[in-house]
């Protein structure tokens, strides 16, 4: 037995008075709750510095750039067919959706069309790139929320979309598949049937999906009147993709916009929702991996014969000019502004990536939500760090 | 780089000659009408409007009216979707593309800068884009700022989304926002110097090892003219 020192004896005082004079006056001190950079919900590296007051959230600001890799300088000095192996990696869930808006920008300034045959499969790895993308967000949001079950059937069924791709592009995560003028190669033998049986297990997955996770009452519990964004502030913000559309705005850029690609070829459905709340976003994504095997299926059906290669010099050169280009990627809206000066590579290349504006809207929407409902808004937001840095 | 010549003789001089054929007669009924109430909103703010016909539509404000043709854009105009948010440094890259077998750029740093659509007076140039949810329309705007202690009013005030792109683009080109509420780093450790994006900022790492640059774009034996090439891609 040794006796306690005099400093020992002192704290112990003091840290009984201090229960003590919370348990009489019940005071909450403030409290500064750092989220990240190490956080399964934050898909990367995201920070997020959280002030607490009790249980409620009175601010939070998130703090990107962990995973800053500085594409925008890098196209530079780069050319035009070395910049998709760049852009392959900033939504890296969604690989493929990456290129095909900087490919675009690149034809219109050179005014050349990718063949038929090019485009419509375009269309079909365009949306089984979103497919793999948001089929993992659906596991994950479960995982993200308690239940574990989900995440192991998502890796589960991605994996047959990745076997997709890497049969034809021999990349299961950066394909870099896609080329000014066309696409690397064309399909091979016995593709499209595989690819048929596959978007079949998709939607057996949605439904699934919606018997485990949609229609269970701790999941709407959790997520139901939880981050309501307005449309108005989600326009505001910038908000793109299934976040906008789940605020009740009915746009879709597949729909609304003339593309060279074969969206308009199928028949398919923009689903909204009027809530705007955790659980629409989650819901309108679900919708949105069902269209789009919809869109895969009825295209396979009908993919145009004819060369996957438009006549490209063999060194590319672009005129000189700007364009805008965007697509409707897995994400939200995803653009390139690429600014040519006739050289072999941009001069300049804004990238608009939708995590970005979508994350941009945390301090607005997580003042005075509770602690555990920051991690189902920031799993309903769905977010990649890639496309948030960039 | 020999190669080069041959392909601009051939496939560049169509592409510049086929826009300006087709812009003179052909009205854009969906932008044009924008850009005249836009003029007619702002006055000779609008230093210059550009409409490709059924692809975009540019206009250059002075910097001056840039949050007045923000406000005027989404309350007037129904733009209220707000895209992104940047600049342009037009200054040539003295650094060139960083290959190993390029030949050392010079950079003339007086001679006037060439600035893409809508010209520009200045070595800055924001750019902006907002459009209108629900449809494929929308706009890109331009404002030249001042070459020193470049500065423009905010759009935070306007368009809440503007307000982590003004901070991006305050730390990447070093152009201040007037009325932004918070004008601090978002990317770049607190301590950095300098604005990487800046034309003038060395990309260090390219410069300690050049990229190889044209090796996998040399040209294959045989091949001459595109003919050829088109051909061959085919058969692949």
């Amino acid at each position: 037995m040794t006796a306690i020192t005099e400093r020992q004896q002192r704290a112990y005082i003091g840290a009984v008075a201090a229960e003590a004079r919370v348990n009489v006056e019940l005071e909450t001190e403030g409290m500064t709750l750092n989220i990240g950079p190490q956080h399964p919900a934050t898909h990367g590296t995201l920070r997020i510095v959280v002030q607490l007051d009790g249980e409620q959230v009175i601010a939070a600001e998130p703090m990107p750039g962990y995973m800053h890799r500085g594409y925008e300088k890098l196209t530079e000095v780069r050319t035009y067919p070395q910049v998709t192996t760049l852009v392959n990696r900033i939504d890296w869930l969604g690989h493929f959706a990456n290129e095909v808006p900087f490919i675009l920008a690149a034809e219109q300034l050179m005014d050349i069309e990718a063949p038929p045959r090019a485009q419509w499969i375009r269309t079909v790895f365009f949306e089984l790139a979103r497919q793999a993308n948001i089929t993992l967000f659906l596991g994950d949001l479960g995982a993200q929320i308690g239940a574990i079950t989900p995440v192991f059937y998502a890796f589960r069924d991605r994996e047959h979309i990745l076997n997709l791709m890497e049969s034809v592009t021999g990349g299961r995560f950066h394909p870099n598949f896609d080329r000014i003028g066309g696409l690397k190669d064309d399909l091979p033998k016995g593709w499209i049937e595989e690819c048929k049986g596959v978007m079949g297990r998709v939607k057996g997955f949605c439904d699934q999906m919606e018997d485990l996770l949609f229609g269970n009452e701790i999941f709407q519990t959790r997520l139901r009147g939880i981050g309501v964004i307005p449309a108005d502030v989600a326009l505001s913000y910038g908000l793109s993709g299934a976040n906008l559309r789940a605020s009740g705005v009915d746009w879709d850029l597949r729909r609304d916009r003339d593309y060279p690609l074969a969206w308009k070829e199928a028949d398919w459905k923009v689903w909204t929702h009027p809530d705007g709340d955790s659980f629409a976003r989650c819901w309108v994504r679900l919708q949105e991996v069902r269209e789009s095997a919809k869109i895969v299926e009825q295209l396979l059906d009908g993919i145009p014969s004819g060369p996957i290669m438009a006549k490209v010099p063999r060194i590319i050169k672009v005129p000189a000019g700007e364009a805008w280009v965007s697509t409707e990627n897995p994400l939200g809206e995803m653009g390139y502004y690429v600014v040519s000066k006739g050289d072999l590579g941009p001069f300049r290349c804004k990238i608009r990536s939708a995590s970005f504006n979508n994350v941009s809207v945390i301090p607005w929407v997580m003042k005075g939500v509770y602690v555990p409902d920051v991690i189902a808004i920031l799993a309903s937001l769905y977010f990649i760090l890639g496309d948030i840095d960039r | 780089m020999q190669p080069d010549d041959a392909v601009t003789s051939e496939e560049g001089a169509p592409v510049e000659a086929a826009p300006a054929e087709e812009e003179a007669p052909v009205r854009d009924e969906l932008r044009a009408p924008v850009l005249e109430a836009l003029e007619a909103a702002l006055g000779d703010a609008v230093v210059a409007t550009e409409v490709r016909p059924g692809q975009d539509a540019w206009a250059r404000i002075r910097v001056d009216a840039w949050g007045e043709a923000a406000r005027v854009l989404r309350e007037e105009l129904g733009f209220t979707y707000f895209c992104f948010l940047s600049a342009v440094d037009w200054l040539p890259s003295p650094f060139g593309k960083s290959e190993d077998d390029a030949a050392p750029v010079a950079v003339d740093p007086g001679a006037p800068f060439d600035h893409g659509t809508t010209g520009g007076d200045t070595r800055f140039q924001l750019i902006a884009r907002v459009e209108r949810p629900g449809t494929g329309l929308g706009i890109t705007l331009k404002a030249d700022v001042a070459d020193d202690a470049p500065a423009a009013p905010t759009w935070s005030t306007v368009y809440l989304g503007a307000n982590w792109h003004e901070r991006e683009c305050w730390e990447m080109f070093g152009i201040t926002f007037d009325g932004h509420p918070n004008l601090s780093h978002l990317y770049l450790p607190g301590e950095f110097e300098g604005h990487p994006l800046r034309k003038d900022f060395p990309l260090i790492s390219r410069m300690v090892k050049p990229w190889p640059g044209l090796v996998d774009v040399e040209p294959m034996p045989g091949e001459t003219n595109d003919e050829e090439e088109g051909a061959e891609v085919a058969a692949e």
